[in-house]
Parts: structure tokens; sequence; C-alpha cells
């Protein structure tokens, strides 16, 4: 799977307001709504559910990276975006530090495997410190879309 | 129990090669996803042997989760835990017992 199979390009936020995990979440829900990919009825409930996911052990996966998550059955095919923080958010990481990158993804309840594609795309680009760093000091939506775009190309298709 | 610094060293060195495997099944109807992947990494870290996990295709780091979500392992996959170290043994034991016991994994069920 690649990113262009799941990343909402106009949810992209390239430099979040928030300074709290859910501040975040929140704040790439809407983007997601704005977007037209979520239903503002159902806005709440998925902040919710993401919510309650974190609170089963946190979505930091360490290097900065979050991927908060849920299933939802209001949507259809996996839905995601990303965000960045340049000053990073307190998400209580499993390595301790701040989280810069967000990827969260919205799946539909029957459709655990290209949840897991999507997770594993993910964890092994951002393997690549360069790819991280750049991600990091990505100041534009279309600085992010043209970085995914390049991981995409160059990345080994799954 | 007191000994000499050379029999310790070779005790050490002979102990310290052990490695040890075992078979295991991906049980979760999700497969491997985050918060077992979680899991599993934070039991791998108790243990001071070097911990992988091998895949079909590859072969992973057991103390990383970013390592460990690359296998994108679904629900039925046959994995092989290894671990060479002092307490490889121990460790792949505990391992196992994760896989045994589906993770505990909750999250299926209370999500909506």
């Amino acid at each position: 799977m690649k990113f262009s199979d799941f990343v909402t390009l106009d949810a992209i936020r390239a430099h979040v307001d928030a300074t709290t995990k859910e501040g975040v979440i929140r704040e790439m829900v809407q983007a997601l709504v704005d977007a037209g990919r979520i239903s503002v009825d159902e806005m709440e409930g998925i902040i919710k559910a993401i919510m309650k996911r974190e609170d089963l052990g946190s979505t930091g996966i360490g290097r900065g990276v979050a991927v908060p998550h849920t299933k939802h059955p209001s949507v259809n095919r996996l839905v995601g975006t990303v965000a960045v923080s340049p000053q990073g958010i307190n998400f209580d990481s499993l390595d301790g530090e701040p989280v810069h990158l967000f990827f969260l993804l919205v799946s539909p309840p029957d459709r655990p495997g290209d949840h897991l594609r999507a997770l594993e795309n993910i964890s092994r680009q951002l393997r690549d410190d360069a790819f991280c760093r750049l991600l990091k000091a990505a100041k534009t939506p279309e600085d992010i879309q043209h970085l995914l775009e390049e991981a995409d190309s160059h990345g080994i298709v799954s | 129990m007191i000994r000499t610094a050379a029999e310790g060293e070779t005790n050490r060195m002979t102990i310290s090669q052990q490695t040890v495997s075992r078979e295991v099944v991906v049980g979760i109807p999700q497969g491997l996803h985050a918060r077992p992947a979680d899991l599993l990494a934070r039991e791998a870290q108790r243990w001071q042997s070097r911990i992988e996990v091998v895949g079909s295709a590859q072969r992973v780091d057991g103390k990383s989760i970013l390592d460990l979500l690359t296998l994108a392992a679904e629900a039925g996959t046959r994995l092989v835990v290894e671990a060479t170290g002092p307490d490889a043994d121990e460790a792949v034991a505990a391992i196992s017992r994760l896989f045994d016991r589906n993770f505990n994994d909750s999250e299926h069920q209370t999500q909506s």
C-alpha cells in the first residue's frame, strides 16, 4: 500500500495549532470533515473512538511519530491524513519523546488488512531518517505531499 | 557462590551464545496491529537477549515497534521468534505466551 492510497491531500496540515493530544486529533478529524471524507455528524463519535483507543496505550510509536486511529462504520474505505507539529506535542509516546508527525487513520471495521498495510507502509517509510527529518521540516501541505509522493515512487511497492 | 574469573568468563560465553527459537501464529483477527506490536516490543525490551521476529520475507528487531509493524502480519501468519543471549529461553517463552493469549487483545471488542 502507498501513502496515495489513503492520505487525503486536502486534509494534510503542515502546522497544527493544537498543543494537546486531543487537540491535534480534533484538528485532523476536522480536516477530514472539511475535505469531505467524513460526515460532520460523525465527527464527535470518531474523535471519541480515537481517544478511547489512545487510552488503551499511546499510538506514539517512537521517533516522533504517532498513528492515532480507529475503526468506524461510517467510512467505506480507509481514510487518512497527515499533520506536522513543528514544536512537538506530548503524546505519552513509548519513548517519551514529543510527537511531530501524525498519521491519522479511520478504517471500515471489516477491512483489518488495509489498516495493517497502511501501518506497514508508514512504519517502513519512517525508518528512513532523512524522510522523517524532511517531513518535520515541511512548511506547507504541498511540501508534505511531494515527500509522500517521493516515498511512494522510490519505496518498495507492496 | 565464588568462581574464579576464568570460570565465570567461560560460563558467560557459553550461555550468552544460546539461541532459542519458536514458531508462533498470529491469532488476533486483526493481525499484528499497533497495540499488539507495542505489547510485543515492550515484552522484548525486558530481556537482555537480542530478539528477532522472522516473517516470510524479512527478519526484524523484536524490540522495535516500527520494525514489527513492517511485518504486516495478518491473522493466521506464522512467525518465528528468535532470541540470542543469556535469557533467550525465558524471553522466547514470555513472547510466545503473548501470542498464545492473543495479546489479551480487547481492542477489537471495545471499538465501535
